[in-house]
């Protein structure tokens, strides 16, 4: 079982979140329109072994979306904060 | 190359059985090769056979990071069929169905391929009409296709699905019974055994690091055994293709995720066919031939390396089993284990070559890599030793992303955790 630290509600399992994927992925502004820069938003990933930020959805919970930074190789989660409003490894906002 | 036969087989015996041979041939790494093969899974395996004995490439290495079967070839559910929706998958891997029905023989080497039937059950109406969709997508697709109905779907299974349905309303099911179930590490020996015998080196404990280059075209491997030149590489990881590929430059539409796989103790015959359910529950389910259940369902869904998967999934692939069979409620699990699928933006894999000079990508099977051994491997030495791809890998190529021609089998989009 994965616990993640809710920055609202503190260590929660995971059944209670929804995953969202990459979290460094950035989406293009909405008026650009170079192909490649939106194939690489929707297609590719970095898909790291190791330290991976990434969102996940506290569905049965607060209902915001949480950044969380997890060790893809051991599932270890070095911290979560608010998404969008990143202030730095491991700050709550 | 020893062969095997009854005659074989009896004369060992009386000679108290020494005097065989091992299957396959453990080499040592040259330094050079026509084409070097990362990987030494079945789509590896398969591909140095296909470019020896199809293609006629006489220096083929197979390098594998660990030792060859401990991969996803021997981390999966053994099930090999071809019922897919989307035209060009059901002939992709219905070439792979066809190729396995004769592999035993071509590689003297018994697989036990048992042609015992794959059966996609509907518990709704709207299930139902997506599997007869399905099947009329395969039978215009020159596969077959049965459609049975409720009640014909409880007399074919009785054992998993009895009178009263369980939790589950039965509508009907779908059966492809040239689908099945194959022992999968002989599939891993026998594809060792009918490189090696051709003259492939299969390299064990043996990782790559990195790529070698000549004038912005691949031209080798560095490894952990030292480096080694060629004309062709073959990148046919599982679980690490993103990693591999970073090194040649690539960033791929790939994610790595955790499949889990479930065997029960062994029990008497129970289930004669594999059976697929897709409804309410995911779960896939056929048994052994030393009687033990082997099942499996969803991803964890999240982003992972680690070759071991968590309990809330456990939880959901049993109860989605014991909804459909409460039959097997009382059943212990004998063992559980988990893979890394490298799964695709669109759920289907990348054949063909890389946007790389002297690369070949054979990677991103999600999980349907066991079943696609064969004709993986077909693809990929078709590419490797003609420079150009077979007729039926131009829409798994990588740039189907960017052209925006996807094979989107499930039609979830570009959400790997959904696929």
């Amino acid at each position: 079982m994965i616990l993640i630290s809710c920055p609202w509600c503190g260590d929660r399992d995971q059944t209670e979140f929804a995953y969202g994927g990459d979290a460094t992925v950035q989406r293009p502004a909405p008026d650009d329109a170079d192909p490649t820069r939106w194939f690489d938003y929707v297609h590719t990933r970095d898909n790291p072994r190791g330290s991976h930020r990434e969102l996940w959805f506290h569905a049965f919970g607060c209902r915001q979306w949480v950044e969380v930074t997890r060790d893809t190789a051991t599932h270890a989660v070095a911290g979560a904060v608010l998404a969008g409003l990143r202030v730095g490894e491991g700050e709550t906002p | 190359m020893q062969r095997y036969s009854a005659f074989s087989l009896a004369r060992r015996a009386l000679g108290g059985h020494r005097g065989w041979e091992p299957a396959w041939r453990k080499a040592t790494l040259r330094g050079a090769y026509d084409v070097v093969v990362i990987g030494g899974g079945g789509h590896g395996l398969a591909t140095a056979y296909y470019l020896m004995a199809n293609h006629g490439v006489a220096r083929v290495a197979v390098i594998e990071k660990g030792w060859i079967g401990g991969g996803n070839v021997g981390r999966n559910t053994t099930v090999f069929r071809s019922n897919y929706l989307l035209e060009d998958n059901i002939r992709f891997y219905e070439h792979a169905l066809k190729l396995w029905e004769g592999l035993t023989e071509e590689l003297d080497f018994n697989l036990m391929v048992s042609q015992r039937g794959c059966l996609m059950l509907a518990t709704s109406l709207g299930e139902m009409n997506a599997l007869r969709r399905r099947g009329n997508m395969m039978r215009l697709a020159g596969t077959d296709a049965e459609y049975l109905s409720g009640d014909e779907v409880r007399r074919e299974v009785p054992n998993v699905v009895g009178e009263d349905d369980g939790l589950w309303p039965i509508y009907g099911g779908l059966m492809q019974r040239r689908a099945g179930t194959i022992r999968h590490d002989a599939v891993a020996w026998g594809l060792a055994r009918g490189a090696s015998a051709r003259g492939a080196d299969i390299v064990e404990n043996c990782e790559a690091l990195d790529f070698l280059w000549t004038g912005g075209r691949i031209s080798g491997v560095r490894t952990t055994l030292g480096d080694v030149t060629c004309d062709k590489v073959v990148l046919a990881t599982a679980g690490s293709a993103s990693l591999l590929a970073a090194k040649a430059g690539l960033r791929l539409p790939i994610e790595s995720h955790l499949l889990q796989a479930f065997v029960t103790e062994g029990l008497k015959p129970l289930v004669d066919t594999v059976i697929v359910w897709g409804g309410p529950g995911h779960f896939y389910i056929s048994q052994s031939d030393k009687g033990g259940l082997v099942f499996g369902g969803d991803l964890d869904g999240y982003n992972s390396y680690a070759q071991r998967g968590n309990l809330p999934l456990v939880e959901d692939v049993i109860s989605a089993g014991i909804g459909l069979m409460p039959n097997i409620s009382r059943l212990r699990l004998l063992r559980h284990w988990g893979g890394i699928m490298d799964m695709t933006m669109d759920g289907s894999p990348i054949i063909g070559p890389a946007p790389v000079d002297g690369l070949i990508l054979d990677v991103g099977w999600c999980y349907g890599g066991f079943k696609a051994i064969p004709a993986g491997g077909w693809l990929a030495a078709h590419a490797a030793a003609t420079g150009s791809p077979h007729e039926l890998a131009p829409p798994f190529a990588l740039d189907r992303f960017a052209r925006g021609r996807l094979l989107d089998e499930t039609g979830n989009g570009p959400v790997p955790n959904r696929q």
